[in-house]
């Protein structure tokens, strides 16, 4: 059994009188892909916005390689090296995708302010690096051609990939994925797989959310399935496949009798 | 070619008063210069991090009254009898308390404003500079009030081997505001061309997406803020110090409208933006004086600033840039197509 890189405990969270998750318990390992899968509305993404400190848990506690993380800022947990990426598309839009990698650069790339203003040689080597840094994820996730182009007029799946290396940018040793494929289509897909493997074997844990069955079942250690706000089930594919319960959650109740 | 313009227009501006002698002129000049970087300190703020401070004058007036209190000393009485004497120091060393001052209250304001934003920040600047503006005019025992500080002295400069140099003329005036001024502009040119830059256009852009990046909000916005007041705060100590006498009436509402209209107009988020900007409406009173009446000349501004922005609706220097870019290659011709979708959503 490997360390536990992520553990979630009895994390509920609820909208004035809507639960929208209860009692939610999961812990994810180093160097797993697990992935949190269930119906729309299950849950997901609330969970995942908890564990980000974009959203404040009613109850519960969530850590992070032993360091609690209630009431820590958004971008203070991302110090901590969890980072995430967005269900919608999310890029700097008005910048090309290499700017939008140095932006995402920011946790490597702090020297002081004198410093940067004085443009002393610390500084510019520090900028230097990030420049190398930048044109080297530009290729990791094949968008060398488009690097200098604005990441606005960049196809969706292609905007997605600009987001998953912006979040390389930041380091991660746990990378949270929400809905990273929806929106590509079948080969963007595959290559996508091909990447997230990469990405975990670099040593990067990865906690993903993803409504494609197929790429969930083909990547993941393991599942855990969400529906209405609590968990129904969790194991590897092969246990998740066969399920009763999250068949149930997924095609209703005729298809188990069926 | 970039740094080619640039040194051509210091260049150019140096050799102003070479050929000209008209006092009138240079005096518009030098105010005008100092508004630029006031216009230049706002910029940074509205231009690179997106939030408009429609209080920046009270940063200006905080330099310009403190940097002529150091220089001229003041004897006030406090609660519980407590008193505090001041004997005059150097006007210089106003300026670098200007600077301080300035910086602490901006300081001050970000905190305040930066947890919540938007149009928060704006009506916190606002009322803080009203706010300001009543103590400058109600706390007459050290301000005196509407009856404003008078015969406030000259920057006195200390040249090595030289000796002390005080600049009384206009034409000394000229080139230590022309300096100052180039020093904000590579000033603000190494701030936001360094990762602090790219952390205030990142949550311009896209604030969730910063934050999970780890870009720290509160500190960033802050950080601005307590820069671009400062150099705020160094423009009004300069105008202290070149006008020599400053009342209450520094801090009007107007004079932050000023800075706003030379910041849209020059194009915000565009370095030279402010300076172009600067210069049409610094100087624009001076050619509209002799033909048109004062409430007309006012009339005249409004137009020549919808002129402007409906010919030119980023502003004048992001535009023209946009239009003399080469198109050199896929990316580049794109760059229009993308910027102007962004318009039309952000106009409609």
């Amino acid at each position: 059994m490997t360390a536990i890189a992520l553990k979630v405990e009895k994390v509920a969270v609820h909208f004035g009188g809507l639960v929208a998750l209860s009692d939610m318990n999961f812990t994810v390992g180093e160097g797993e892909i697990v992935s949190l899968i269930g119906p729309n509305g299950a849950g997901k993404t609330t969970a995942f916005n908890v564990v980000t400190g974009f959203l404040d848990p009613t109850h519960g506690a969530v850590s992070y390689r032993g360091t609690a993380l209630n009431g820590l800022k958004p971008h203070q947990i991302a110090d901590l090296g969890l980072i995430r990426t967005f269900q919608r598309t999310s890029v700097f839009p008005n910048d090309t995708v290499y700017d939008n990698l140095l932006v995402g650069l920011h946790r490597r790339g702090r020297v002081s302010l004198l410093e940067a203003i004085l443009g002393l040689p610390r500084a510019r080597s520090s900028h230097r690096r990030l420049r190398e840094r930048a044109s080297e994820l530009v290729e990791w996730v094949g968008l060398e051609r488009r690097a200098h182009d604005l990441a606005g007029s960049l196809s969706y799946g292609e905007q997605r990939l600009v987001g998953v290396a912006l979040a390389l940018a930041a380091e991660p040793s746990m990378l949270l994925l929400d809905e990273p494929v929806s929106g590509m289509n079948a080969s963007e897909t595959h290559t996508f797989v091909q990447l997230v493997r990469n990405i975990r074997d670099r040593g990067v844990t990865i906690l993903l959310v993803e409504h494609d069955m197929p790429m969930v079942m083909s990547v993941s250690d393991r599942i855990v399935v969400l529906n209405y706000g609590r968990i129904i089930a969790e194991g590897t594919p092969n246990v998740i496949r066969n399920d009763p319960a999250v068949i149930e959650a997924y095609l209703g109740q005729g298809a188990t009798r069926a | 070619m970039r740094s080619g313009i640039a040194i051509l227009t210091i260049v150019a501006f140096a050799s102003v008063p070479l050929w000209l002698r008209d006092p009138y002129l240079m005096n518009a000049l030098i105010t005008t210069g100092i508004f630029i970087i006031g216009a230049m300190s706002l910029n940074l703020l509205l231009g690179f991090t997106g939030q408009l401070s429609l209080g920046h004058i009270a940063f200006f007036g905080i330099g310009a009254y403190v940097s002529a209190l150091t220089s001229l000393g003041f004897d006030v009485g406090l609660p519980f009898g407590f008193r505090i004497v001041h004997v005059p120091w150097p006007p210089i060393v106003g300026f670098v308390l200007a600077i301080v001052v300035a910086g602490l209250c901006g300081y001050l304001v970000g905190l305040l404003s930066f947890r919540v934003r938007g149009a928060y920040f704006v009506i916190v600047t606002i009322s803080f500079a009203e706010v300001v503006r009543l103590v400058a005019l109600n706390w007459v025992e050290l301000t005196q009030g509407p009856l404003a500080l008078t015969n406030i002295p000259s920057i006195t400069i200390g040249l090595p081997g030289l000796g002390d140099l005080t600049l009384r003329t206009k034409l000394q005036n000229y080139y230590l505001v022309l300096a100052v001024a180039v020093v904000t502009y590579v000033l603000i040119s190494r701030l936001v061309h360094s990762h602090f830059g790219r952390a205030m256009r990142g949550l311009m852009e896209n604030e969730t997406l910063a934050v999970s990046v780890g870009i720290d909000v509160t500190r960033t916005l802050t950080l601005a803020a307590v820069i671009s007041a400062g150099i705020a705060g160094a423009a009004g100590s300069l105008y202290a110090h070149y006008i020599r006498i400053i009342d209450p009436e520094v801090f009007a509402f107007i004079n932050t409208v000023t800075m706003v209209i030379m910041v849209i107009t020059g194009g915000k988020g565009s370095l030279a933006g402010p300076v172009v900007g600067g210069m049409i409406f610094g100087l624009l009173p001076v050619f509209l004086r002799p033909i048109m009446a004062p409430e007309a000349q006012w009339i005249a501004y409004g137009g020549v600033l919808i002129v402007i922005l409906f010919v030119l609706p980023r502003g004048i220097v992001p535009s023209l840039a946009l239009r003399f870019r080469k198109p050199k290659s896929r990316a580049e011709t794109l760059a229009p197509v993308a910027f102007s979708e962004r318009d039309a959503k952000e106009h409609a």
